[in-house]
């Protein structure tokens, strides 16, 4: 088994109060089937939205959001799958595709 | 952990309703997206970390401390509530000022003052509608929009008109000050009316929307009669005629989803709790001088509660009942029924008379359950060809598919050619 980041970006916020707890349910039951098949290793954070951008080894302090604010990574969950590909394919089931959004799927580099 | 059914569209409106005596009515967009940002916060922890023991005092913690920081940065830029005043000035009195406007039992009446302030006088009657499912019931625009079978777009004017109608009030109606109430009382039934029968007879295909539409207004009204000031008797017999009429929810829609008329219903499937709930609260009801259109209607569906069938249904108290209506709230449609209750105790003969007796018979011009009705009776006496002219006169004003189909059904039904076909097989 090899690990993976996912890095789920850009989602945008739901229509309307329902919309959202309809959102965050269908999230849920992701995870937990991807938890009852052994592949989550750390169910990992949400992020907030702002935040400092530091650049120069600590000469530039600027605060988030980033230069592509589309690009905002809003949450990761490290994975535990066969190879990239399979990886890859436990992601395309993600609600974050609902609103717009996508997965980056990462493989972990190892010693 | 599951999470409640609507639990966000619910906590929504209670939300935007305590943030609302923090910030004061005129900041109503600000309340909205505060509101908006907890319930997006409670999205993005819970769906990692499921969600927590007490998920509404969660969102109602996280949507107060979001409300502090709004007050810290922005006290020196506009101004809130006005009750709060100086309060808000020092750090000192800031934090405990808001906490006590959380507080659990400073809580409880907010849904109640927000639901008064939007029965604003100065706005239409659908406007106020529409303003107490999107804030109160945290219906989003498009659901507003669907709950109407209006566009977005003009849905989202309306409510844009509406709240800055609402923001302009000087402040939140207060259920302390009865005499306030009591003036706004009856708007907010006349509301919660319109919004129940939104749902109960503004058929869509979505049917499960519309049995939504019911279940607000009644959880709504139900809140009236919680509070001293609000649960007058005509306030008690509003929730009884709603009880009344959602007990026959789950048999207003036969088995294929099509629309089915009081008398071929089955009964065995309306909701005996929910009957019993209304007589209950029709028994309540009758106290005070007082005599509403509420009670009458109660009063009514109440008798066809208690029949089995059309044939062994009390026409001649109907009719009586029909005739107070007639005094108390008259109009086309309650002569219309009225009509067709005298067509059922005396026959369709005497119901015809009745109906080309009612005054003002023109304002039903565009009503197609008036043709409808007339085609029932002409079929009663046999005259299939009479029948068949008025069924298609409805059917052309149908205003929605169900409509449509159930005309489509009573106009096949009412020509003789065309009796029980055989099935394919």
């Amino acid at each position: 088994m090899s690990e993976f980041v996912y890095l789920y970006r850009n989602s945008e916020r739901p229509a309307s109060p329902e919309l959202m707890q309809q959102q965050m349910q269908k999230w849920m039951a992701w995870m937990k089937e991807l938890q009852d098949k052994g592949h989550i290793k750390d169910i990992g954070h949400p992020l907030e939205r702002v935040g400092k951008v530091v650049k120069s080894s600590g000469k530039s302090i600027s605060d988030g959001p980033f230069a592509e604010a589309k690009d905002v990574v809003g949450g990761y969950t490290l994975i535990e799958a066969k190879d990239l590909n399979q990886a890859a394919e436990l992601a395309s089931g993600c609600p974050v595709f609902n609103l717009g959004g996508y997965v980056e799927v990462r493989p972990v580099m190892k010693m | 952990m599951d999470l409640y059914e609507h639990l966000f569209r619910r906590e929504s409106g209670r939300l935007i309703a305590a943030l609302l005596r923090v910030f004061g009515l005129h900041n109503l967009a600000l309340a909205e997206d505060v509101a908006q940002d907890a319930l997006c916060r409670a999205l993005e922890v819970w769906k990692f970390h499921g969600p927590p023991a007490n998920p509404a005092a969660w969102l109602m913690a996280t949507a107060k401390n979001r409300a502090v920081d709004v007050l810290r940065r922005e006290r020196r830029l506009r101004t809130f509530a006005p009750e709060l005043g100086r309060l808000l000035e020092s750090e000192w009195t800031l934090v405990p000022s808001v906490e006590e406007l959380f507080e659990p039992r400073a809580l409880q009446d907010d849904l109640l003052r927000m639901m008064f302030s939007c029965c604003h006088p100065q706005l239409s009657e659908e406007s106020q509608v529409s303003l107490i499912l999107h804030i109160l019931c945290g219906f989003g625009v498009g659901e507003v929009a669907g709950a109407f079978l209006a566009s977005e777009a003009a849905t989202e004017k309306r409510l844009w008109r509406s709240k800055k109608v609402l923001a302009g009030s000087k402040r939140l109606v207060d259920v302390a000050d009865d005499q306030g109430v009591r003036r706004r009382l009856p708007a907010v039934q006349r509301a919660l009316y319109l919004l129940f029968n939104e749902g109960y007879h503004g058929a869509s295909p979505e049917s499960g929307v519309r049995a939504e539409l019911c279940h607000e207004a009644m959880r709504l009204t139900a809140l009236l009669l919680e509070h001293p000031a609000t649960s007058t008797p005509a306030s008690r017999a509003l929730l009884a005629l709603m009880c009344f009429h959602a007990a026959r929810l789950p048999a207003r829609l036969d088995a294929s989803g099509q629309l089915t008329s009081l008398f071929d219903q089955a009964r065995a499937l309306w909701d005996k709790n929910l009957i019993a709930e209304g007589e209950r609260l029709l028994d309540l009801s009758a106290t005070g001088p007082d005599l509403s259109e509420y009670h009458v209607q109660a009063a009514i569906a109440a008798i066809h509660s208690q029949a089995c069938g059309a044939e062994d249904t009390n026409w001649r108290a109907i009719v009586t009942l029909y005739d107070t209506l007639m005094q108390v709230s008259p109009s086309p449609v309650v002569a219309l029924n009225r009509a067709i209750a005298i067509g059922q105790l005396e026959g369709p003969d005497r119901g015809i008379e009745e109906i080309r007796a009612i005054s003002g018979v023109e304002r039903l011009g565009r009503y197609p359950f008036y043709y409808a009705a007339i085609g029932e009776l002409e079929l009663r006496r046999g005259r299939h060809q009479e029948a068949g002219t008025h069924f298609r006169a409805a059917l052309a004003l149908a205003r929605n598919p169900m409509e449509r189909q159930f005309l489509e059904r009573r106009l096949v039904a009412s020509q003789p050619q065309s009796g029980p076909k055989e099935l394919p097989t």
